[in-house]
């Protein structure tokens, strides 16, 4: 597969980014690790007359944990994100996101800035980043503004970024008690057909405070109050577990597709979300 | 639009230079350009892994990559791995122990394997199997690659060990 001819630039300041973004309008585009544009690029289904490749420009690798601020870089990859032993202390949940996504030579590429601003149902870092609450750090002509990730998707493809405007980072509080990301997928390398993203922290056996968002059960992210409350000052107990999938059942949108029927779907994303809420559970009280 | 780009690439040691389109695709331009046709198009599309190669240290799929992205870069493939009358012990193991049938996903495998080990002498079982799942191969079933890759492990532990 032959993608349509391009011109190529490697731009090393993001000045020179910004500029070129606003010469070409939309018909230029950033390109991170390019795991999700080019295989768009070859099919044709994407074209971009102006591509802009981010590897020289300093500082977009970089992995940040200041008290308990951590700020992942766009250029960060999945590999890095594995590999970061700070990183997995203070956040375990992402190591666990990133072993799940695609395949060993495809985590090496991939980036977080890449999935987080691609706006594809189907990736995973978009649902982990509003669970953990995240905001979207981005540049652009009139200067840096950050956005609420749960504030980002817009629908399939669609956020908050406008076509002048670069990610350049996520940014987001050391998340407490246990995590759980838990995924359902026919194969290596292919998307969930449910994912669920859950962080709960354990006051004394009851729950005090959740987060969840499950992944590519609508055309955003969906990170569900109602199910983050349903499990709020219970024992994490049968009953509220299953109060917390009804929740989010009603709050996700799943289409059919070559994964399932609607119902099929709704039925994983039960299953995968009570996996999540358990082992989220169990690992805060194995800590306390 | 789109003028040929003067690439420059180090390619199992050797520094390369052409001109490319920048759309080419690295298997493309390491195939046809620079007549490395170790690597393999399988899928085309990022999953099969037969087009791996090791770009400035990582495991990479060259089907999934511009040759303008790659430019500046270092590359190995097979043929930088191993030579018909040198074998790596990758390559002695694939054979030793039946590790190929139709052998067209084998470079990309041993490509990888190589990465793998070095990120993880002793891997077990399991993390073979974890580490290589961004290759396919339609042949074997796998239980011979996996058993060669850790025959391969263990042969260069213990040749590390009778050094020290």
């Amino acid at each position: 597969m032959i993608p349509a001819a391009f011109d190529y630039y490697r731009p090393e300041t993001m000045d020179d980014v910004i500029a070129i973004l606003q010469e070409h309008g939309d018909d230029a585009r950033v390109m991170a690790g390019g795991h999700s544009l080019i295989p768009m690029m070859k099919l044709r289904m994407a074209d971009v007359p102006h591509l802009i490749d981010l590897q020289a420009i300093d500082g977009l690798s970089d992995i940040t944990i200041e008290g308990n601020r951590i700020t992942l870089g766009a250029m960060v990859t999945q590999h890095d994100l594995i590999a970061h032993d700070g990183l997995t202390a203070a956040a375990p949940i992402l190591q666990e996101t990133a072993l799940q996504i695609a395949d060993p030579q495809v985590r090496y590429m991939g980036t977080v800035g890449g999935n987080v601003a691609n706006g594809d149902p189907g990736n995973d870092m978009p649902g982990l980043m509003q669970c953990l609450d995240a905001t979207i750090n981005l540049i652009g002509p009139d200067g840096a503004r950050s956005v609420a990730a749960r504030d980002y998707y817009e629908s399939a493809y669609m956020t908050a970024r406008e076509d002048d405007e670069v990610l350049v980072s996520v940014s987001f509080d050391t998340p407490s008690g246990g995590h759980a990301y838990e995924k359902q997928k026919r194969k290596i390398g292919d998307y969930a057909t449910a994912a669920a993203a859950v962080q709960i922290a354990n006051s004394g056996g009851i729950v005090a405070s959740a987060s969840i968002a499950m992944t590519n059960l609508s055309d955003v992210p969906v990170w569900s109050d109602d199910a983050a409350k349903a499990l709020i000052g219970t024992s994490c107990d049968a009953d509220a577990v299953k109060a917390a999938v009804a929740a989010m059942l009603g709050d996700i949108d799943p289409s059919e597709d070559n994964r399932g029927p609607v119902a099929f779907k709704r039925h994983v994303a039960g299953v995968i979300l009570t996996r999540a809420i358990t082992r989220a559970w169990s690992r805060t009280t194995s800590r306390a | 639009m789109s003028d040929k780009m003067h690439i420059k690439l180090t390619v199992n040691g050797e520094p390369k230079e052409f001109l490319a389109e920048p759309r080419e695709l690295l298997i493309y331009a390491l195939r046809e350009k620079l007549d490395i046709t170790g690597p393999h198009v399988g899928c085309d599309t990022s999953h099969c892994g037969a087009c791996t190669v090791t770009l400035n240290g990582k495991s990479v799929k060259s089907c999934t990559m511009f040759v303008a992205q790659a430019n500046g870069a270092e590359i190995t493939t097979i043929e930088g791995i191993g030579a018909p009358d040198a074998l790596h012990v990758l390559q002695e193991s694939f054979k030793e122990h039946h590790g190929l049938q139709c052998g067209f996903c084998t470079p990309g495998m041993i490509t990888r394997a190589t990465k793998l080990l070095e990120e993880n002498p002793s891997p077990s079982e399991e993390d073979v199997r974890f580490g290589m799942a961004g290759n396919i191969c339609r042949c074997t079933g796998y239980q011979n690659i996996v058993k060669s890759i850790l025959a391969a492990a263990s042969e260069i532990n213990s040749a590390k060990e009778a050094a020290e």
